[in-house]
């Protein structure tokens, strides 16, 4: 059957509301009676407190304080561990941890209060960088036969060290929460989240209070890319412990140097590669160590860890790899979800590695390459059977040709001899893994329900989150596909713990592919539960809906998940099929570095992946090119500075992320090979774009100079020293 | 400048009153309506928004950002940073751009100031709303009122004949084309973190080329 709706680029859902000033975020919130809150945070790394004092100068008898002896349920940030408390006790363990939180009508009062509240700690050693690290949170090992019996036959062996910094989110709209409390109905929050039931379920402890009492809504979301997946468990908590306290709805909402300095980045990382190959640059050993820093609580670091071990092998066939992972504790703020998970960590390093190996063994990096890459039938390092159609060599030089690779290559080398700003052009092929790993999917049985109206219309219920990748377009275009309706005559329901099911979290790459397919299935369920014709029009369907529902009302439609079939992980060893599906692809970067200023200007960027059935070719483009920007953003400038195990450069001047000038010309491409357990064919795409960019441009940096480059972000000073100017 | 208002930043104005003398703009110190505490010290000012007038009586350290979204309820005006780095909070004042978080509101008497709310007229979208919906200029839209204020401004500053950074050659009239470099380089003061810049980019040179072929 012809697809209608679904490959067409149809209008954002919410763009009518977007452009006009309409859409609510949660700071245009406003509820009779509220007031303000503030968190008040530890100024030390480590320490106990001994202390707290409210100094004269406000009225504090005006002021609603809550402290860690108020919280009437458990004082945890129930999510993994359990280690996390919502305000600190006896000690703190990070800068920035909270402590106590106040609350007044009067904002510029509030700040004034903030100054007044005097915490004396007895400070204790802390831990601040991964090289003093040893407490492990958790750790890994992903065995494939034995890499150390082959190391003597090996022709050559390479070694490499890589690291990269911590990235701050910067979504443009800062963490914030509404909150309200009622004796009788519980918990209300409204806020700028991801994941609606990750609220609901840390509340529930929070406030000992049953699932019917904690009730989350989103708003409209300003950017999150990860951010805003298991922080807002911490300020919807806060936020609400203050409404409860006061008996009044708090607003919530953190200014620029809070969010910056005090909530959750990418985790800072350091990879060690050896890497043997035969004679013809067969990959006879991959040996990997890969270290992730994951500040004072455990927050969702296990998991970023698991996803950067499971592809820290990346796209190659080998027969034996071992990689060793470790999450250290420090006491910094807890690195969190961002964007890739601990993919584009241990990716930037492999496909760094890549290059240097191609080198050691006298062959191209494309080459090398192709020689290595994954075959259908081949196994990955957890030993998952690669069962879908796969041509990575095609792939990887439909990129190159795109990009025009061979005869950049051959020119720059030509035109670097007599110029100062030296040209280079290189290349990163990877893959990401759509939806939760292992058993994750089985786990959270997700649930999608959608049900007719009385304006003969089909709402969509489900706990997907959109926060501008396009969840509501493209949920939307595969109900109205699959109804054989038109896309204006179905909506999305807000989420809302209260009236749409749990469909997981709006995380891992995982709305279209899998809530997507869930969509898919209750669409068909609720045609048969339609009294509809063997053929109809849109116009008909509308009119059947309508007349149905004033007859007999509201009709509904259910989807629960079910593992595809086949699907074998097991946990204890890191063995088996870690995703039920790949994105692949191959990412090409053209460079300019000025050697009088170290500076390197990305010219160029050629993005070709294949991630089964594009729903929405417009949005989809959206995402890869948002994600590549993120990707040069932390290849190139974004440098969180610490200082006593906090951020210093925590404002939007100095911490610098790409504007509308950093931008390269890009071209983003598409290959489409449907997989038959996503929704219309589709695969994860939000995650994949934010792997492939940082090594393509240190690739290309390698080329245009001669030097190799292991660390992100790789900034002009450090350039300019390997070129020998300063140092 | 044209007007004879004192420009006052508000690094200015909050260090000046820190010092101890509070300083006020000389024309309006004859609105202050309440003198005791100088911290609290009110001014009634008339505030043209998109139209329409109205009368409030602020602290003259109330930023326009702040007034507007709440003391006015106009919350299509975005608060990204409140320090004039992110370019969300961007408004007209007089038909130019300017970030209102780094703007007195009682700067602003009697001047027009237009915001996202003020962009449609006769329930119609303006020009560049319209674009930017049609070529999917935004993801999250938290920027995107500062975006569309910034490039609505910003197509009045080139017919205008202003020049930018990336202007190729000062000495010579401008060219008839607004390059995307120019476009670019013009809006590089409005941050968007989803990164949907070339689509940003499509939209305004859509809106100009419009413009330009009537």
């Amino acid at each position: 059957m012809a697809l209608r709706v679904v490959g067409s680029s149809v209008q954002r859902k919410e763009v009518f509301a977007k452009v006009t000033g309409l859409a609510e975020y949660v700071d245009d919130v406003r509820l009779p009676g509220m007031i303000h809150g503030l968190t008040i945070r530890s100024t030390v790394a480590r320490g106990r407190i001994r202390e707290i004092a409210f100094e004269p100068g406000v009225p504090w008898d005006e002021f609603v304080i809550v402290t860690a002896r108020d919280i009437p349920g458990k004082n945890i940030v129930s999510l993994i561990n359990d280690d996390q408390p919502y305000l600190a006790e006896e000690f703190v363990n990070h800068l920035h941890e909270p402590v106590l939180l106040l609350a007044h009508g009067d904002k510029d009062l509030l700040r004034k209060a903030r100054g007044l509240v005097r915490i004396e700690y007895d400070p204790l050693p802390a831990i601040f960088q991964l090289e003093d690290a040893t407490e492990v949170m958790k750790s890994y090992q992903i065995t494939k036969g034995d890499v150390d019996s082959v190391w003597a036959q090996a022709a050559f062996i390479v070694d490499g060290e890589y690291s990269t910094g911590a990235q701050e989110h910067v979504y443009i709209e800062t963490n914030g929460m509404v909150a309200t409390y009622d004796a009788e109905a519980g918990v209300t929050v409204r806020g700028s989240l991801q994941c609606p039931f990750y609220l609901q379920k840390a509340l529930m402890t929070l406030f000992g209070l049953p699932a019917g009492k904690i009730r989350i809504i989103q708003q409209e979301t300003g950017g999150a890319f990860g951010g805003k997946e298991e922080y807002p468990s911490m300020i919807a908590g806060h936020a609400a412990l203050l409404a409860w306290k006061a008996g009044r709805p708090v607003k919530l909402v953190y200014d620029r140097e809070e969010d910056m300095a005090a909530t959750t980045k990418r985790h800072p990382s350091r990879t060690r590669h050896r890497t043997a190959v035969d004679s013809e640059g067969r990959l006879l050993a991959m040996d990997i160590e890969f270290t992730i820093d994951g500040g004072a609580y455990t927050t969702l670091s296990a998991v970023v860890l698991s996803r950067g071990t499971i592809h820290a092998a990346g796209p190659y066939r080998c027969d034996n790899i071992r990689v060793r992972s470790s999450a250290l504790t420090t006491n910094t703020p807890p690195h969190g979800a961002f964007r890739g998970f601990g993919a584009p960590q241990s990716l930037f390093a492999l496909e760094r590695q890549m290059d240097r190996v191609a080198r050691a063994a006298g062959l191209s990096p494309e080459e090398l390459r192709r020689r290595n890459l994954l075959h259908t039938g081949d196994t990955s390092s957890t030993g998952q059977t690669m069962q879908q159609p796969l041509d990575l060599e095609g792939l990887q030089r439909r990129a190159l040709d795109a990009a025009g690779f061979d005869e950049k290559v051959e020119r720059f080398a030509r035109e670097n001899r007599t110029s100062a700003r030296k040209r280079g052009i290189g290349f990163a092929t990877f893959m990401h893994g759509a939806g939760f790993t292992g058993s994750g999917e089985r786990y959270l049985q997700s649930v999608v329900r959608l049900e007719t109206t009385a304006e003969g219309k089909v709402r969509i219920l489900a706990s997907m989150t959109e926060m501008g990748q396009g969840t509501n377009t493209v949920l939307t275009q595969i109900a109205a596909e699959s109804l054989g309706t038109e896309y204006s005559q179905v909506e999305m329901a807000r989420p809302d713990t209260a009236l749409v099911p749990n469909s997981g979290p709006t995380v891992a790459s995982r709305t279209s592919m899998i809530v997507g397919k869930l969509v898919e299935k209750a669409a068909a369920e609720l045609k048969k539960a339609l009294p509809l014709p063997c053929d109809y029009s849109p116009a008909e369907f509308g009119e059947c809906v309508r007349q149905h529902y004033a007859s007999d009302g509201a009709v509904s439609a259910e989807a629960h998940y079910q593992e595809p079939p086949g699907v074998h992980w097991d946990d204890a060893n890191y063995r088996g099929d870690a995703y039920g599906a790949y994105s692949w692809a191959t990412y090409v970067a053209e460079v300019t570095v000025d050697t009088a200023t170290g500076e390197v200007q990305v010219d160029d960027f050629t993005a070709l992946q294949e991630i089964g059935r594009v729903l929405n070719p417009v949005l989809a483009s959206g995402q890869i090119e948002g994600g590549v920007i993120q990707g040069l953003g932390w290849a190139l400038y974004e440098n969180v500075q610490w200082k006593d195990g906090g951020m210093v450069n925590n404002q939007m001047t100095n911490y610098v992320i790409p504007t509308s000038m950093d931008v390269p010309r890009m071209k983003v491409l598409f290959e489409e090979v449907p997989y038959e357990h996503g929704a219309m064919g589709a695969k994860g795409i939000g995650e994949l774009p934010m792997d492939g960019p940082a090594p393509a441009v240190l690739n290309a940096v390698e080329n245009a100079l001669g030097i190799d480059f292991f660390h992100l972000p790789l900034l002009p000073e450090e350039v300019l020293s390997a070129l020998g100017h300063v140092g | 400048m044209t007007d004879q208002r004192p420009d006052v930043t508000r690094r200015e104005f909050v260090g000046a009153a820190i010092g101890g003398a509070i300083l006020v703009p000389a024309p309006l110190a004859a609105q202050i309506v309440k003198t005791g505490d100088a911290a609290h010290a009110t001014l009634s000012i008339n505030l043209s928004i998109n139209n329409e007038k109205h009368t409030l009586e602020v602290e003259p350290r109330v930023t326009l950002l702040d007034a507007l979204r709440e003391r006015l309820q106009l919350t299509g005006t975005k608060k990204g940073c409140d320090h004039g780095q992110c370019g969300a909070c961007t408004v007209l004042v007089n038909g130019r751009r300017v970030n209102s978080c780094l703007r007195f509101a009682v700067m602003h008497e009697g001047d027009e100031i237009t915001t996202v709310e003020g962009l449609a007229k006769d329930g119609r979208l303006h020009p560049m709303q319209t674009a930017f919906v049609e070529h999917d200029a935004l993801q999250c839209g938290y920027c995107t009122p500062g975006q569309i204020c910034s490039a609505v401004a910003l197509l009045d500053e080139w017919k205008a004949n202003t020049v930018s950074a990336a202007t190729p050659d000062l000495s010579r009239p401008l060219s008839n084309e607004l390059s995307d470099d120019e476009i670019r380089e013009r809006m590089s003061g409005n941050i968007c973190r989803c990164g949907a810049y070339p689509n940003i980019v499509t939209a305004v040179r859509a809106v100009y080329q419009q413009e330009a072929n009537l």
